[in-house]
């Protein structure tokens, strides 16, 4: 069994590597604009996806908010960039992590609040706070230009390379996201969050500290989608209230995690990957209409009746009764621990 | 000596009250009962002892030291252990990492590094096998009997070596021969130095394990002896037979 289990380890571990180094070579690969648009946007939900599902695929917190921290860091970077002077060009990019710093902090003053409730009490309170910070950026206009929205520098560089640093960042941010997810999910705290999600009050009783537990998953959560918003303003170049706190991004990064399943390592990545290109194969080819919402209503209505726990468990769960059925030698017992 | 004492302590739930100027102390090594009808308040007091919720008045010391307005994750982590009514555990973890989330460690580093570090695991496994449930130690808590839920409870509430665990009901629900065996085993860990409070319908089984028994009434002590010495107490027969 021994050798089974390496052998599986092998195989994962080269999948892995492969997947990755396609990812770093997709530019060369295929650099045409229209391709690596599609590739920046989908890199960038593999990230949201993955950094939301520390918090509402580990606790079961369902955060329908998360656009917030989205537009948030994106508004952070920009405001960085305009009253520092930075002229546009690398250097923005090693700011993204202060912009992750503002969001963590503004996540540490909303968490606060909202992690008093749970369940759907927590939903509508996420939903709420990020509306307010819509409602902010609206009418702050001192501040982030209201509704005339916040520009950023725009780029030196051109031509087919104009997408390629953007593909980058966001892929060291996914990269960042799915290494945090991968040591959260097998360390100790991780376990905890695994049980704040099982039972809570149980949790608490055995000594879980589900506060501060809580508090830091969606600390670390929000932080993450925080600095992919700032690259994601920079790419955009222009950002306005509503479409950078866009309840429509919040609740594209839970569907992603939904199909691919909650609280897995890969699922969020899977979701994202099936989701995003889609979505933007129907925007190039029937117009920017929002057709694709129409898609997305049946993927999450698919999901619900046909697959609830998500494409990843259900799959693993196939081929562990499979390889079950297959003999008794190599049968391990019936753990069908969807992972 | 007292390892908890509890002090006058009162909570009412609108107008109804639970818990009535209760004072009851469990003496140190003892396997004391808790006995009483239903609706007398025992899980009431099991939940203002562990923090659960907050008392109205009345005070309640650990090893002589006050833990009023702490957490139940604090008041765990100074050794009070407590199971539920209906067995509670983590359905969708496995029993091995049901066991493991109790573990205490100490700082950061520890808390982000591997939760199956192999002492901890090697402590879980013997813990199972005391309680004769090793071998789903892979399964999920959901996958589980019933009566292997209620020893998994009582072995993951153990991890963190406690010097009391309340139990709730720990015969509830149950058959003969797993009843003998959690008895067994209560037994075998109060010689080991652990002291315990329960909560039991079962009289037989109260009867057979407790040292010292406690006999409560609308939220309140009416008797406290040796078993025998409660079961002939007038003002309890009457409580349950009522009068």
């Amino acid at each position: 069994m021994s050798a089974l289990l390496r052998q599986s380890r092998v195989l994962k571990l080269g999948g892995i590597i492969a997947v990755f180094a396609v990812a770093l070579a997709l530019p060369a690969i295929s650099p045409d604009p229209a391709t690596t648009n599609i590739a920046v946007f989908t890199m960038m939900y593999v990230g949201l996806a993955t950094a939301w599902n520390i918090m509402g695929g580990y606790t079961g917190y369902i955060s329908l908010g998360h656009a917030g921290f989205f537009g948030f860091g994106s508004y952070t970077l920009g405001l960085l960039l305009a009253h520092l002077g930075v002229a546009a060009g690398y250097t923005p990019f090693l700011l993204v992590p202060v912009a992750g710093l503002g969001t963590a902090v503004l996540a540490v003053a909303i968490g606060w609040f909202a992690l008093r409730t749970r369940a759907a009490t927590f939903v509508i309170v996420t939903i709420a706070f990020m509306f307010m910070l819509q409602l902010l950026a609206e009418n702050l206009v001192g501040l982030t230009g209201g509704g005339g929205g916040l520009s950023f520098p725009v780029p030196p560089w051109g031509g087919d390379y104009f997408n390629t640093p953007y593909y980058y960042a966001m892929l060291a941010l996914a990269t960042l996201a799915l290494a945090v997810s991968w040591r959260i999910r097998r360390s100790k705290f991780g376990l905890g969050l695994l049980a704040i999600r099982d039972d809570e009050d149980k949790a608490l009783a055995v000594g879980v500290p589900t506060r501060a537990f809580k508090l830091t998953a969606f600390v670390v959560s929000a932080a993450l989608v925080g600095m992919i918003g700032a690259v994601y303003g920079y790419y955009v170049t222009y950002i306005y209230p509503q479409f950078v706190i866009d309840p429509l991004i919040g609740i594209s990064m839970v569907l992603m995690v939904f199909l691919g399943g909650l609280g897995t390592l890969s699922g969020p990545v899977l979701g994202a990957l099936i989701l995003e290109p889609t979505q933007l194969w129907l925007a190039y080819n029937f117009g920017a209409t929002r057709l694709y919402l129409v898609l997305y209503a049946g993927v999450f209505l698919g999901v619900i009746l046909l697959l609830p726990r998500g494409i990843v468990p259900s799959v693993m769960e196939l081929i562990e009764r499979r390889r079950a059925r297959a003999g008794p030698s190599a049968s391990t017992p019936a753990k069908v621990a969807a992972r | 000596m007292s390892l908890l004492q509890v002090d006058g302590l009162c909570k009412r739930f609108g107008g109804v009250v639970a818990v009535d100027d209760c004072s009851l102390s469990v003496a140190q090594g003892s396997i004391t009962g808790l006995i009483g009808p239903n609706g007398s308040g025992k899980t009431t007091v099991f939940n203002l002892v562990t923090g659960f919720i907050p008392k109205d008045s009345g005070s309640v010391s650990f090893k002589a030291r006050t833990i009023d307005g702490l957490g139940p994750d604090r008041i765990y982590g100074l050794g009070i252990g407590r199971t539920f009514q209906l067995a509670r555990i983590f359905p969708r973890l496995t029993a091995l990492e049901n066991m493991l989330v109790p573990v205490r460690r100490r700082g950061l580093r520890a808390l982000f590094s591997r939760a199956d570090w192999g002492h901890e695991k090697a402590r879980a496994m013997e813990m199972l096998e005391f309680l004769e449930i090793a071998h789903v130690a892979d399964l999920l808590g959901g996958a589980l009997s019933y009566g292997q839920r209620k020893l998994l409870e009582l072995g993951a509430v153990m991890m963190a070596e406690p010097e009391l665990v309340l139990l709730d009901e720990p015969a509830g629900g149950i058959n003969p021969a797993l009843l003998e065996r959690i008895g067994d085993r209560i037994r075998r860990l109060n010689e080991r130095g652990i002291t315990f409070l329960l909560v039991e319908h079962n009289m037989s089984f109260v009867m057979n394990l407790c040292s010292e028994v406690v006999v409560l009434h609308r939220g309140r002590p009416i008797a406290t002896g040796t078993p025998e010495a409660v079961r002939n107490d007038p003002a309890v027969l009457d409580a349950y037979l009522g009068a």
